[in-house]
C-alpha cells in the first residue's frame, strides 16, 4: 500500500470541502461525491491517498469511499490527459456520426484506443499526455449531435473541420487557463 | 405579468407557430440572461409571493386540480404524489429536484438550468412550501458543469433577496437549496438510486414497497422527487390556478410539455406543445421539417430510449371510452401520455428519436443494448447479466455473425429481465429489445445465417438456458 498519510490538499480546497460538508448536517457521508469531485478537479484523478483523505475527513471506512469511486464512470483512478475529451456514443449522437468523430480525435491526437473497453480501461491518453478520450453516454443534447465535453467545456454539432479546429485550439492552451 | 410585451427570440431559434411557450418562454429569448435582475424585470418571484399567502395544502390542491403529470418519465400525477407524505409525519421533509436528465433522447432540463435557473428555483420554493420541506437538493448530472455554476449563482442571488434562507420574505418559512452533483451514472436518475447516491453510497435503487420516497426517502424521511420541468410547471399553476391550467392540453393529459426531437429529421430540436394537441405527423413533418432529402421515416422511439419503438407504417386498435374500437394510424397519434400508452409505448421523458430508412434496426438495437449494459447498476442478476447478454447477442447480429435462432434467444433474455428486477431499469433495458424484435423480426433474421458457427460461452448459455417467454 502506498503511503496514505502524507497527502495534503491546498487550503482553498479544504475550505470548499468544509463548505460542502455543511450542506449535509444530517450525515457527513453524503458529502462523499462533492469531496471526490473537488479532489478530481484539483488532481485530475482520485489516488489511493486521496481516498484515505476523504474517508478521514468524513469519518468513514476507506472502503466506503472506494466503492463510490469505483462505481461512477465520472470518477477516475488514473490520470487522464491535460484535456480530457468525452464523446457521446449514445443513439442520436451515433446516428449523427460520433463514432467517426471519436476516430477523428484519435487520429489527430495520435491516440490508440485498441486497449480501451468501456468498463475497465475507458480512457486512452495521447503519447504526449495532452489529450485523452473516452466515450460517454447521452450528454442530454441529442438534437445537436455529435457532442462532446472537453474538460468542462461543452461542444455540439462537431463536424470534421470543427474537430480539427477544437484540437488546434486546445493544443495551444493549458488546462489551468 | 408582462404577457402583453412582445417577446423576440434569437434569429434561427424562433419557436414554431404550433408551440405554446410556458416553461420555455424565455429560452433563446433576445436580451434574456440567467441573472436575477433579468428575471425580476419579468415579474420573477411574484408567484412565490402569491403562494406564500396561500395555505400549503391549497397549493397542493391547485396542483392536483391542474392534472399535472410528472415530466421525468413515469407521468405520475404530481399533486397526488405530494399527498403521499404520511399525515402523521414528524420527521423532516425533503424535496429533490431530479436534474439528472440522462434518458437518451431527452434534452430539455438542460436549457432550463442553463438559461432560466430562477424559474426552477421559484418553482422549487413554492413546491417546498406546499409539502413542508425546509431543505431541498438539486441532483444535477455531473456533465452539466456550466449549469452547476449558473444555478449556484442563482441560488446565492435568491438568498440575498430573501427568497431563500431563513424567514423567506417575512413569511416565517425557511428553506435552503443545495446542488448535489452526480458522477456520470444513468441509474442516478431513478429516484431511489438518486437518493442512495445523495446519501453518499453506490446508487443502488431501493425496492418499492416499502421505499416509496414520499414516505421513506432521503435519510428515511419523507422526500418528494420531481423532475426539473415538473417543478417549473408548479409556478405556472400558481399563476393560472389549477382549473385554468387544466384547460391547456387535453383531458387527463393537461398542460404543456417539452418534446425533444433528435435523429433523422431535417430540423431536430425542442418544442413546447400543449399535451395531446400535436400529432406525430405535425411534429415530424411540419415542426421538424420532415425526413432528410431522399429519405423516408422508418421508426420512432417516442419517449426516450426506454420506450418501445413504433413503426411509422403501424396501425393501432384503440378502445374508446364507450367500449367501441377505433383504428389509429401512427401518424395520427397525438403526443400525449394516454394514447402513446394505448399504442403500447409511452410518452416517457419526451425524447423522440427518429430513424429513417437508411438505418438498420440491428445497429439501432445494438447501440441501445450497449447503453443499458453499461448503465445497469449490477444489483439484480437478471438485469446485470441479462443486459450484458443482450449486448453480446446484438453485437453478433449487428456484426453479421449471428445464427437465425439468436433473435429468439435475444428475445428470451429480454423477457427474463422484464418484471423481475428491483427497479424499472429492468423494463427500460428489455422493452426496447422486445419491441424492436416484435416489429422488425424479419429484418433482424435476414442479417443472420445458418452458416454462422461459433463455439463460445454464448453457445453454452444457449444450451443451458431455459428459453421462456
Ligand atoms: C432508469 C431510470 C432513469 C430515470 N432517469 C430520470 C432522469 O434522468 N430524470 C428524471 O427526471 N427522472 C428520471 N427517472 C424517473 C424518476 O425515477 C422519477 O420518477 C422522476 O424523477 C419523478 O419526477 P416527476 O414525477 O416530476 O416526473 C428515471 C427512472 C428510471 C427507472
Ligand atoms: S434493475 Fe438493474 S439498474 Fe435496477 S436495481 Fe436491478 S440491477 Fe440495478
Ligand atoms: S445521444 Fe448524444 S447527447 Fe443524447
Amino acid at each position: 500500500m502506498s503511503d496514505c498519510t502524507n497527502f495534503t490538499v491546498p487550503a482553498a480546497l479544504e475550505a470548499e470541502a468544509d463548505e460542502a460538508i455543511s450542506h449535509y448536517e444530517e450525515s457527513k457521508r453524503a458529502a462523499v461525491l462533492p469531496l471526490l469531485h473537488l479532489i478530481q478537479h484539483e488532481f485530475g484523478f482520485i489516488s489511493e491517498p486521496a481516498v484515505h483523505w476523504v474517508a478521514n475527513k468524513l469519518e468513514l471506512e476507506p472502503i466506503k469511499v472506494l466503492e463510490v469511486v469505483t462505481f461512477y464512470p465520472g470518477l477516475r483512478q488514473h490520470a487522464p490527459g491535460e484535456f480530457h475529451i468525452r464523446v457521446c456514443r449514445t443513439l442520436s449522437c451515433a446516428m449523427a456520426g460520433s463514432g467517426e468523430l471519436m476516430e477523428k480525435f484519435c487520429d489527430l491526437a495520435k491516440i490508440d484506443r485498441s486497449k480501451s473497453d468501456s468498463h475497465h480501461h475507458p480512457i486512452a491518453v495521447s503519447p504526449c499526455g495532452k489529450f485523452s478520450v473516452e466515450f460517454a453516454e447521452c450528454l442530454a443534447s441529442c438534437g445537436t449531435g455529435p457532442v462532446c465535453l472537453v474538460n468542462d467545456d461543452f461542444h455540439e454539432a462537431i463536424t470534421e473541420d470543427k474537430a480539427e479546429a477544437l484540437l488546434k485550439q486546445y493544443s495551444s492552451k493549458t488546462a489551468a487557463e | 405579468m408582462s404577457e402583453s410585451k412582445k417577446i423576440t427570440y434569437k434569429s434561427g431559434k424562433e419557436p414554431d407557430a404550433r408551440e405554446y411557450r410556458l416553461i420555455f418562454r424565455n429560452i433563446d429569448r433576445e436580451g434574456w440572461d440567467p441573472s436575477l435582475d433579468c428575471y425580476l424585470k419579468e415579474g420573477g418571484y411574484e408567484m412565490l409571493k402569491k403562494a406564500l399567502k396561500m395555505e400549503p395544502k391549497d397549493i397542493t390542491e391547485e396542483v392536483k386540480k391542474s392534472g399535472l403529470r410528472g415530466r421525468g418519465g413515469a407521468g405520475f400525477p404530481t399533486g397526488l404524489k405530494w399527498t403521499f407524505i404520511p399525515p402523521n409525519n414528524t420527521k423532516p421533509v425533503y424535496l429533490i429536484c431530479n436534474c439528472d436528465e440522462s434518458e437518451p433522447g431527452t434534452f430539455k432540463d438542460r436549457y432550463i438550468v442553463h438559461q432560466d435557473p430562477h424559474q426552477l428555483i421559484e418553482g422549487m420554493i413554492i413546491s417546498c412550501f406546499a409539502v413542508g420541506a425546509k431543505k431541498a437538493y438539486i441532483y444535477m448530472r455531473e456533465e452539466f458543469p456550466e449549469a452547476a455554476k449558473i444555478v449556484e449563482k442563482a441560488i446565492a442571488e435568491a438568498k440575498k433577496k430573501k427568497f431563500l434562507g431563513k424567514n423567506i420574505l417575512g413569511s416565517g418559512f425557511d428553506l435552503e437549496i443545495y446542488i448535489h452533483r452526480g458522477a456520470g451514472a444513468y441509474i442516478c436518475g431513478e429516484e431511489t438510486g438518486l437518493i442512495e447516491s445523495l446519501e453518499g453510497k453506490r446508487p443502488y435503487p431501493r425496492i418499492k414497497p416499502p421505499y416509496f420516497p414520499a414516505a421513506l426517502g432521503l435519510w428515511m424521511c419523507p422526500t418528494i422527487v420531481n423532475n426539473v420541468e415538473s417543478l417549473c410547471h408548479v409556478k405556472h399553476i400558481v399563476e393560472m390556478g389549477g382549473d385554468e391550467y387544466a384547460k391547456l392540453g387535453v383531458a387527463r393529459n393537461t398542460g404543456t410539455r417539452i418534446v425533444c426531437v433528435s435523429g433523422d429529421v431535417k430540423k431536430p430540436g425542442y418544442f413546447e406543445i400543449e399535451v395531446g394537441k400535436v400529432t406525430m405527423r405535425e411534429l415530424l413533418y411540419e415542426m421538424c421539417g420532415g425526413p432528410k432529402d431522399g429519405r423516408e421515416f422508418k421508426a420512432v422511439i417516442p419517449g426516450g430510449s426506454s420506450s418501445k419503438i413504433l413503426r411509422c407504417d403501424e396501425k393501432f386498435n384503440l378502445k374508446n371510452p364507450d367500449g367501441t374500437e377505433r383504428e389509429l394510424n401512427f401518424w395520427d397519434i397525438p403526443m400525449d401520455f394516454d394514447t402513446l400508452a394505448a399504442c403500447g409505448s409511452m410518452a416517457g421523458s419526451g425524447g423522440v428519436i427518429v430513424m429513417d430508412d437508411s438505418r438498420k434496426m440491428s445497429w439501432v438495437l445494438n447501440n441501445i443494448n450497449h447503453f443499458y449494459a453499461h448503465e445497469s447498476c449490477g444489483q439484480c442478476t437478471p438485469c446485470r447479466e441479462g443486459s450484458m447478454w443482450m449486448r453480446k447477442i446484438s453485437d453478433r447480429i449487428a456484426g453479421g455473425e449471428a445464427r437465425p435462432d439468436d433473435v429468439a434467444l435475444l428475445e428470451s433474455v429480454a423477457y427474463q429481465i422484464d418484471g423481475r428486477t428491483i427497479c424499472a431499469f429492468g423494463e427500460a433495458s428489455s422493452w426496447p429489445v422486445e419491441a424492436i424484435i416484435a416489429k422488425y423480426r424479419d429484418e433482424l433474421i435476414a442479417e443472420t445465417s445458418e452458416e454462422n458457427d461459433y463455439h463460445s460461452e454464448e453457445q453454452t448459455l444457449r444450451e443451458s438456458m431455459l428459453i421462456r417467454k
